[in-house]
């Protein structure tokens, strides 16, 4: 039985046992003509019951689909002849991902070689053993989950609260998936960078400042010199990021102050959703923009003054960049402006200061931390942005600071290497891990940084 | 007049003129912003509205024994293999009698669309009765005379300089002339999957592609982010460490870059549980992390408007804690929750990035009919469409974007509509 219909068949059952649990705890209290009455309303002693039957059950179905397919792969693995192993364990894996390829496009019986047409039928004899000794073990657990729930019932069961156990652990669980997601990207981005590490120095990788990751299949091969210094990529997310944040910050601190110190309601009520709608815009929008509309409208303009701007030029990807940031800014900074509170705006006007005069003596300073958290977070978001640079910023490495030459950053460079054909364990691919942990590693620095200015700086005025 | 208040006379024009000054500034930072979103809304609208639009051509097929190879009552198998475009390419050379020669004939044969013959074949197999008769019809015409007649080739150029030739262009005149060319509304670009021709190409397998990854989406992310958000407003304990790694985890996955993401998606989904590549179902699983934080964030802000007296009057009725929460609190704060889990989707609606890490990106010839088909997204497919150099894919980019906008605009709207409606001040 396939994944689906087995849960549909859980579903079922587990309506079932609740019902049947339900009914049973109501026999039983009436049994005793309702002296001896439950501790615990009908319902619960249902819930638990189909507690029972679908929880042990659901929990092996998961883990058994999670470890299925890695399990049966090793087990083939370590079944093939030992010459297979001998030659390499790259070898091996190569092997296997045929015996898989063949076993997906069903064709078996077309294969020449005998080691992996064996493997195939191994392989494909697993699956179905594993899928059917799933279906009777499920099953099982979930009939025996619900005899031994069902015979557990009697009035003085404390059926609710364990239920309310049930409950309880399960939102735990939910709760800490955020800190599994955490793991599970440290982990994955930490062991792939370690394998790439082993094959490129780690200083090299920070230090260098060439970056060609095509690596040379046979070692004649022309070009193909793989190297990895990333200081080009990183020159270029600063570059393209610095320029966003020129256009982001300026233009939405003065928008969000304008907003909540000079605006009429009208304005405003108008305005704000306006700055919603380009926060909503995605950012593939933004790249199709930026590469079809305002790339060519700089290089031509570039062109009247006499300079020249290439068409994937970094002040292009920048700007629009910028654009998308305006509203994140915007709205970040409207928080801390309103959070200044009113009295000190009439304390300085009572001193005959002007609105600007307050604003930039007294509320800026006063929403100095906030202003600067809101900072960190934007630069955070323009170097972890992807899909704008990837459509509009160039995809060769070059080392240099003019903005109207085409530059690379580190997201084009990881789309670029992980969307090609791969083989998962040649440098080529493991460099996308290494430049995902200098990502993650940087965003998180100044996510924490920012949280911390804005935490400790904030100033109290209740 | 003592001599501070001469001071702050002599000073005050030069302070009004910078109060004015930074009035401008203010005001003109916003209506920069408003500009870009104008242009950047009617630089789409203005390519897009053409895409959704094509160029057709009429036909007069003579759907004879001799050219299909078939004659009438014949069975579907039959028809299936018989020569409908020899049927398609004698009609344009009865349009054009005097056309000869062998690359001629192929110029003018290229200017209906390669799939024709299988819209004509679709047309005979319903109605077998169009046997050995003359079918007059609109057929699709190619990208390059479709963007001819939105206005794209400047004649004036010399021919070697534009994708159409004088010879094509002669044709085309004669065929307006005749009125057989004709701009109609294109339906297939919702009914067909992607395809190299641009005149061919539509959104459906993209849109059934967001379809089932939305929902693995919702189905996840939804009750996951409500249970914990219900666990840290209502149950955990404060002042502990456990819960205070929580919360720190999930403000910081709110800023990590959604491209992370997918690598995670990569190593951990596809390599190591062996997840299905390109499927919704793993797509689903990596947006279903992406959205967690929002949704989270969301219901915890809904959670925490709900005021305390309805829970202590839940207490003091002997409600269990459980009870309390499930009974009173959260269907109180549903419309709240329901309007965070409404934004958090439109934003795993336009993401893109950590798509195109796990495989998402392949050309979907088929369209997808369960969460484990191989899949593309909307948004996607317009990053795909945008690489395509004919100048015909530019503006069904342009369309593809306006109907994500339109889902989007959608989306929040109804997000809106939930909170005016539902919104309670206490």
């Amino acid at each position: 039985m396939n994944t689906s219909s087995l849960l549909l068949l859980l579903l079922i059952l587990g309506l079932l046992s609740y019902y049947l649990g339900r009914k049973q705890s109501l026999a039983v209290s009436n049994g005793n003509r309702g002296r001896q009455r439950l501790h615990s309303l009908p319902d619960y002693h249902g819930y638990l019951v189909a507690v029972w039957c679908l929880l042990p059950a659901l929990v092996v179905l998961l883990c058994w689909n999670l470890f299925n397919a890695p399990l049966i792969t090793h087990a083939v693995s370590n079944s093939l002849p030992p010459e297979v192993h001998a030659v390499s364990s790259v070898n091996a894996e190569l092997v296997m991902g045929n015996v898989k390829r063949l076993v997906d496009t069903r064709s078996i019986a077309t294969e020449t070689d005998p080691v992996q047409k064996a493997a195939a039928e191994k392989y494909l004899a697993l699956l179905a053993f594993s899928k059917m000794a799933r279906t009777v073990v499920i099953l099982a657990l979930a009939i025996g989950g619900f005899l031994y729930g069902w015979r557990q019932i009697n009035p003085q069961l404390r059926a609710r609260q364990q239920v309310e156990q049930v409950i309880r652990w399960g939102m735990i669980l939910c709760a800490s998936i955020a800190i599994i997601t955490t793991l599970g990207i440290i982990l994955s981005v930490l062991f792939e960078s370690i394998r790439f590490f082993q094959a490129v120095p780690v200083h090299e990788f920070l230090f260098g400042t060439h970056w060609s990751p095509q690596t040379a299949i046979r070692a004649d091969q022309v070009g193909g010199s793989g190297s990895f210094g990333a200081i080009p990529l990183f020159i270029g997310t600063l570059l393209i990021s610095a320029i966003a944040l020129l256009v982001a910050v300026p233009l939405g601190l003065m928008a969000a102050i304008y907003l909540s110190e000079y605006a009429s309601p009208r304005l405003r009520n108008i305005t704000k959703p306006a700055l919603e709608v380009l926060a909503g815009i995605p950012t593939v929008v933004y790249g199709f923009f930026a590469a079809l509309t305002v790339a060519p409208f700089i290089r031509d303009a570039g062109g009247l003054f006499g300079l020249n701007v290439a068409s994937e030029s970094a002040l292009a990807a920048g700007l629009v960049m910028g654009v998308m940031l305006i509203p994140f800014m915007s709205s970040l900074s409207d928080d801390v402006i309103n959070a200044v509170p009113q009295a000190m705006r009439d304390g300085s006007y009572g001193m005959g200061a002007t609105k600007s005069e307050t604003i930039r003596q007294v509320i800026i300073p006063a929403a100095l931390p906030g202003i600067v958290g809101a900072f960190l977070l934007a630069a955070s978001r323009a170097i972890g942005e992807t899909m704008i640079v990837v459509m509009a910023a160039g995809l060769s490495a070059r080392l240099t600071i003019n903005p109207l030459e085409a530059v690379t950053t580190v997201t084009v460079q990881i789309v670029t290497l992980l969307t090609g054909d791969q083989e998962f364990d040649s440098p080529k691919t493991l460099a996308a891990f290494a430049l995902g942990l200098t990502l993650f590693i940087l965003t998180l620095v100044l996510n924490i940084l920012a949280l911390h200015i804005v935490r400790k700086y904030r100033e109290q005025y209740e | 007049m003592s001599k501070t208040t001469e001071i702050v006379k002599a000073g005050l024009a030069r302070r009004y003129a910078r109060e004015r000054r930074f009035r401008l500034f203010g005001l003109s930072a916003i209506i920069i912003s408003m500009l870009f979103l104008a242009t950047l809304l009617f630089t789409i609208f203005n390519q897009g509205i053409s895409g959704f639009s094509q160029t057709f051509i009429k036909l007069d097929v003579v759907l004879s024994e001799d050219l299909l190879g078939v004659g009438p009552g014949a069975t579907e198998t039959q028809l299936r293999s018989a020569n409908f475009a020899a049927a398609i390419n004698q009609s344009l050379y009865t349009l054009f009698p005097e056309v000869s020669g062998r690359s001629d004939k192929r110029n003018l044969r290229k200017l209906v669309s390669a799939n024709a013959q299988y819209r004509l074949m679709g047309l005979v197999i319903d109605d077998p009765d169009l046997l050995g008769r003359t079918y007059s019809g609109w057929f699709l015409a190619d990208d390059d005379i479709d963007t001819y007649i939105k206005g794209h080739v400047d004649r004036s150029v010399p021919e070697a300089g534009r994708r159409i030739t004088d010879q094509t262009l002669g044709w085309i005149d004669r065929l307006e002339a005749e009125a057989r060319l004709e701009k109609r509304f294109n339906t297939e670009f919702f009914t067909n999957n992607d395809s190299r021709e641009p005149e061919q190409a539509g959104i459906l397998s993209a849109l059934a592609g967001s379809f089932y990854t939305m929902l693995v989406t919702l189905l996840l992310s939804f009750p996951i982010g409500v249970a914990a958000a219900i666990y840290l407003e209502e149950f955990a304990p404060k002042n502990n460490w456990f819960v205070d790694l929580i919360e720190v985890n999930i403000n910081n996955l709110a800023a990590v870059p959604s491209i992370v993401f997918g690598l995670l998606g990569l190593a951990v989904f596809i390599q190591f549980f062996g997840v299905p590549r390109s499927t919704p179902l793993v797509g689903g699983l990596v947006l279903t992390l992406m959205t967690l934080p929002t949704i989270i964030i969301a219901s915890r802000a809904a959670l925490k408007a709900v005021p305390p007296s309805i829970r202590e009057a839940a207490f003091g009725m002997g409600a269990s804690r459980v009870q309390t929460v499930f009974h009173h609190t959260l269907p109180l704060a549903m419309p709240g929750i329901l309007t965070g889990t409404i934004i958090g989707m439109a934003q795993a609606l336009g993401e893109t990035a950590p798509l195109l890490m796990i495989g998402m990106i392949a050309f979907i010839l088929n369209t997808p009919e369960g969460i484990t088909d191989p899949a593309t997204v909307l948004p996607v497919q317009v990053y795909l469409w945008s690489d395509s150099p004919e100048r015909a894919f530019t503006e069904k980019t342009s369309a593809a974007i306006i109907v994500l906008l339109g889902f989007l605009v959608l989306m929040n709207l109804l997000a809106v509509l939930f909170r005016k409606k539902f919104e309670r001040r206490w």
